[in-house]
Order: C-alpha cells, then structure tokens, then sequence
C-alpha cells in the first residue's frame, strides 16, 4: 500500500499522520503495531512498547465501566484504574454496564483504556471519532500529559488537537501500483 | 491470562452471555429422543449411552461460534492480539473457560439425563468418567475451528461443518467407553485412547488456533 | 539452471500446460476407453459374483484417487506454506472438488456393488465408513475456500486444514477401525467377499488385473487432466483480479 515512509519518533513527542480515505494509515498503524506483517522495510521499536487504539474500543457491553478498564489494567499487569477514570471524566460512570454509555462515552473508557496500559508509545486511529468538543479538548489535555511524562504518540487525525507535533501526509507515499510490493497479485501478470 | 478466564466466565454468566443454552439444548434432546425412537426402557437403555455423548457434543458444538466472534466484532481480539498475553495463551484461556461454561456443565447434568433414558446403573460412572475426559477435548477442536471461521460473517454454520468430522475420533472414544462401561465389559483401552487425544489436542492445538488467529488478524 | 521450482511461476506454468495438458487428456480419453471397454466386454464372468465384479474397474479407481487426492492437497499446502508459491496453493484448491466426487464414486459405485453381494446399500464397515469421514473433509475444505474472500488469507487458512484434517483423518481411519471391531464382529465375514483394493487384487486373476491396470492409469490421467484444468481456470481468475485491480489504481 504505502512506500517509502519512514520517520523517527522521540521521547516526549508526536507525529501526527494526515491523508485521504484509503491512503493507508489504518494500514501503517496496524503494521506498527504489530498486528500486520510488513512487506518491506523494519519498524525500530519494542511492540511491547505500543498501546493500539483503533476504530471500537473493544468494550464489552454487559461488564460495567470500572471491569471493563480493570481488565484490561490486569492483561497489562497495573492496577491503578482510578487515574484513568479521573482523567476521563468517567468516575460517575463507574459502575454503569457499557452498553447504556453514549457513543462518546463508549470512546472515552476505550481511550482511558490507553492510560492504564502503562505503555509509552500510544498508536491511535481516528481517536476523536464521536467526542464532543469539551471531550477532545480533555483528550488533547490528557495526550499533552503523556507526552510530558516522556511518552509518545503517533496519531491518525483530521481534527487539530493543538499539540505542538509535526504532521506527517501519507498520501504521497502511495505505492506504485505496477511495482513488486503491490498488495495485489502481480505474480500473475 | 486470570483476568481473560474470569472476564470471559463473568460475560457468559451475565445477561446474553448464552451460558445455560447448552444445557437447555442438552435437556431437549434427551427429552425429544424417546419421541422419535418410542418409550420402550429396553431400547432407551441400550442407546442412552450413545445419545447422551452425541447431544453433549451437539450442545458443546452450539456455543462454539462465540468463542471468538464477540472479541472479534468488538475489536478485542486486536487489542489483545497487542496485549502482552501471548495468543497461544488467549487460545488455551478461552477454550478453557468454554469448557467450564459447557462441557463441565454437561457432565455434570448427564447423570440426571440417563435417567430419564434408563441409563442402566453400570453405566453412570463411566459415562461422567467419559465425558470429563472428552468435552476438553471438544472445547479445544472447537476452539480452532472457531479460529479458522473468526473472520466469516455467519460463519456458524460453516463452523459446523468443519469441526464435526474433527470430532469423529473423541466421538468414538468417548461413547465407546460410556457403552462398554454399561455393557460391564472392559474399558481401559477406549478410555487411555479419550485421554490421549485430550491431553495430545489440549498441547497442540492452541499453537495452531494462535496460528490461524493471527492469519486472520492480518 | 532448471528447477521444479521455475513452474511455481503462474505465467511459466501456464506455458507449460498448455503444451502437456492436452496430451494427458487424450492419455486419459484412450486409457479409460480402453480399459473400461476390455473390463466390461472381454473379461469373463467370475464364477461367484457373476457380471456384478465388473464393477470393479469404476471402484477401484476412483477410491485410489480419492485418497490420493487428499495426498496431493497435503502435499500441495505444505509446499504453499514453506516456499509460498501461488500456484501450489491454487493446486491444492483444484484438487479437492476432483477428490470429493471421486469419493462420492467409490462411495456409489460401492453401494451398487454392496447391494447383490451382501443384500443391502449400506453397511458400517470400517472401510465405507472412512470414506465418508473423507467426503466430509473434502466438503469442509472446499466451504472454506469458498466462504473467504482474500485469496491469500484462504490459501492460508485451507492449508492449516488441510494438516490438520489430515492428522484428524488418519486418527478417525484408526478410530473407526476400533469401533466396529467393537460393535459387530461379525463384519469381517461379510467382507471376506472383498470390499476393495488390495483385497480383491490378491483375488483377481491376471485376466481381471491388467484392463484393472489400465483403467487405474485412466484414472490417474483424468485426475491430472482436471486439476491442471481447474488450476488454470484459477490462474486465470487471479490474473483478471490483478488486471482490474492494477486498472483501477493506475
């Protein structure tokens, strides 16, 4: 899909990726964060250090707020939930099951989820799908936070969060359609 | 690897979590098979053994599609995959604790069914003994056939298709002992065999579930 | 310097079997015409079972094929998921609906044989009952490459299957080996009128054996000829998805 993208990411900052539907963000994410192969090249980085967050949050809808972000804190080996919940505004949510939240609510425990990995390096997909604006101003708080504390953060996003971060257009890395890496069956041309 | 197993037993216990559907599905079968094959207690005894293993594979069989169709819809199967449990692991745990919420639940209920098909007395011990030595087994095919057929939209039906020639040899095994056991002949050569295709399935085919997991999250 | 390997390449492979491929048709047409001819019209009665044996140059055939077919499958996915060349996978993928029907023949033709030997269509002999676990893996396999759509992702998944099935395959011969011999130990009698393979060729005279022969080669020809058919079909189907596909990006 997408060729000769290549980019460095330092502690305590981040890259922002912009492009046009289908131009392979969602793509390069997913190779990031190791659920893909790559056909080429080498990604520098743990994945044990990635927390992916993607299109759905990975919510089940009968376990309330708090067990939803408890388990994923116990898959990642932390415990403290209450820093999350906080940050996300979800602590008077706690105790309700995840499928009477609102689609933005349903958005921020699955971001909260990002906090309670303790991962440094967090790769997001479209992360302000259905945040109102007072939402993605906390959530742009919260990624400033992060960032503070040494973590990074590669983001696929059209809306502007004000972090002060590079943005990245992949949309001219477009793979050549006739080259050798095509994702489609050029052996049997 | 604690928290996936209680998170997976707490989803199915709660409301829509389909646990007890199995079980209800287990009961009508043995509720239904005198209609079909008449109420004589000579003929129900001798095949109680027999129906009993095939409605416990049958309702085992029933759950299988939400062993990781949910996770997948969901997108938890992705955050997962990136989690630091290894996804053999993820395999083992929810093939686990799909035997815990079916196949545990059905030996334990086969008993109260036999009687309803007079099952001769001979024939409980083995038929438990069996049972708890076959639907792991069960849970574990079942568990790589649902990782084959994860990315299929109603996939359920091909899931069916697909693991039941696999369950062929637990099957035989497994109703084999329960019939000889009520017959009171020998059955340690059938029951070493159930065991042996358990434990050789339960160390092998999570490796090939994580496998076939990860080709589909690609 | 000439490898197998160059023939894993779609467009080399396809230059080649334009070439071979008729040949082994016609191979197939003579060898079966011949055989069956020789088999049905000039082999004499067996003194026990009459006309009915003749049946024999149907089944036997078509049961070798069946197993082998699966082999080839086997053999195919495993050479898919080591080296990763399309046209084994494709291979495998046209060898299993030839495999299914030709099961679906030795299961026929086995009946119609079973019914004046032994009074009835069917029996649970271990053998027949083989043969039909087989069908239903050759039916599971072929669902599953039907029911994916990326072709890569169901080359995959059918090869992981098809090892798999084979293991499962060979345990289920041996369990179902088990059970009979268990249930009704009188099968062995009945069998003692030959079911198939290297039974009845220990029975079978030279007069019966070599239009058997020559009906076996008829088989195996036939079977090249339509997995090398099918795989082109398929060759040509990803290559009319590539050509779109390259169209609509350029």
């Amino acid at each position: 899909m997408l060729t000769g993208v290549g980019f460095d990411l330092a502690p305590g900052k981040a890259l922002i990726l912009r492009g046009p539907n289908g131009s392979g963000k969602t793509t390069l994410l997913r190779t990031i964060a190791g659920l893909q192969p790559l056909l080429e090249g080498r990604v520098h980085c743990s994945e044990d250090a990635i927390a992916y967050a993607a299109h759905s949050d990975g919510l089940k809808a009968s376990l309330t707020v708090a067990e939803n972000l408890q388990f994923w804190a116990e898959v990642f080996g932390t415990s403290d939930i209450d820093v999350a919940l906080t940050r996300f505004d979800l602590l008077t949510l706690a105790d309700r099951p995840a499928h009477a939240l609102s689609a933005g609510q349903k958005r921020r425990l699955g971001l909260a989820r990002l906090m309670v990995t303790g991962r440094p390096i967090w790769v997001l997909d479209e992360p302000t799908v259905s945040l109102d604006q007072a939402s993605v101003a906390r959530f742009a708080e919260n990624v400033k936070t992060h960032l503070a504390g040494g973590g990074m953060a590669l983001l696929a996003t059209h809306i502007d969060l004000g972090l002060e971060a590079p943005v990245l257009d992949v949309g001219v890395f477009k793979a050549d359609p006739t080259s050798s890496i095509g994702g489609f069956d050029e052996e049997f041309l | 690897m604690k928290a996936l197993l209680l998170r997976d037993l707490k989803l199915a216990f709660r409301s829509g979590g389909g646990f007890g559907l199995g079980l209800a599905f287990f009961l009508i079968v043995a509720v239904l098979v005198p209609f079909g094959v008449g109420p004589e207690n000579d003929l129900l005894a001798k095949i109680a053994a027999g129906v009993l293993w095939l409605g416990a594979l049958l309702a085992c069989l029933l759950s299988l599609d939400r062993i990781f169709a949910l996770d997948w819809e969901d997108g938890s199967l992705d955050l997962l995959a990136t989690s630091p449990l290894p996804l053999e692991a993820v395999c083992g745990v929810k093939a686990l604790a799909h035997w815990l919420t079916t196949g545990l639940p059905l030996t334990l209920a086969a008993p109260v069914l036999g009687l309803l098909l007079s099952l001769p007395e001979t024939g409980y011990v083995w038929l438990v003994t069996s049972l708890a030595l076959g639907t792991p087994a069960l849970s574990v095919i079942g568990c790589f056939g649902a990782a084959l057929t994860v990315g299929i939209k109603r996939g359920g039906l091909l899931l069916s298709l697909l693991v039941l020639p696999l369950y062929v040899p637990t099957l035989i095994f497994g109703a084999e002992v329960a019939r000889r056991g009520t017959e009171g002949l020998a059955v340690s050569g059938p029951l070493a065999l159930l065991a042996g295709i358990s434990l050789a399935v339960i160390a092998v085919l999570p490796f090939v579930s994580a496998l076939v997991l990860r080709i589909n999250l690609r | 310097m000439a490898s197998i390997w160059e023939y894993a390449n779609p467009v080399k492979f396809m230059r080649l079997t334009d070439r071979v491929l008729p040949v082994v048709a016609l191979g197939a047409a003579v060898c079966m015409v011949a055989g069956l001819i020789w088999g049905f019209f000039l082999t004499p009665d067996d003194f026990r079972q009459g006309s009915t044996v003749k049946i024999i140059y149907l089944h036997v055939p078509a049961a070798l094929i069946a197993i082998n077919a699966w082999f080839v499958m086997l053999v195919a996915s495993l050479v898919w998921f080591i080296r990763r060349h399309h046209v084994s996978a494709l291979v495998a993928k046209a060898a299993a609906p030839v495999g299914a029907v030709m099961t679906l023949i030795a299961l026929i033709t086995g009946a119609i044989w079973g019914e004046p030997m032994w009074g009835t269509w069917w029996v649970w002999d271990p053998r027949l009952t083989s043969f039909l676990i087989l069908f239903l893996f050759y039916l599971g396999y072929i669902a599953l490459w039907e029911a994916i759509e990326s072709p890569d992702t169901a080359a995959d998944l059918t090869a992981v299957l098809c090892l798999v099935g084979s293991v499962f395959a060979v345990l289920s011969r041996y369990a179902v080996n088990f059970w009979n011999q268990g249930l009704h130990q009188g099968a062995s009698v009945l069998r003692a009128g030959a079911v198939t393979g290297s039974d009845t060729e220990e029975k079978v005279s030279n007069v019966f054996a070599v239009p058997l022969f020559v009906c076996i080669a008829g088989f195996v020809l036939l079977f090249l000829a339509l997995v090398l058919l099918r795989t082109r079909t398929e060759i040509r189907k990803r290559r009319t998805a590539a050509l779109i596909a390259r169209e609509r990006l350029v």
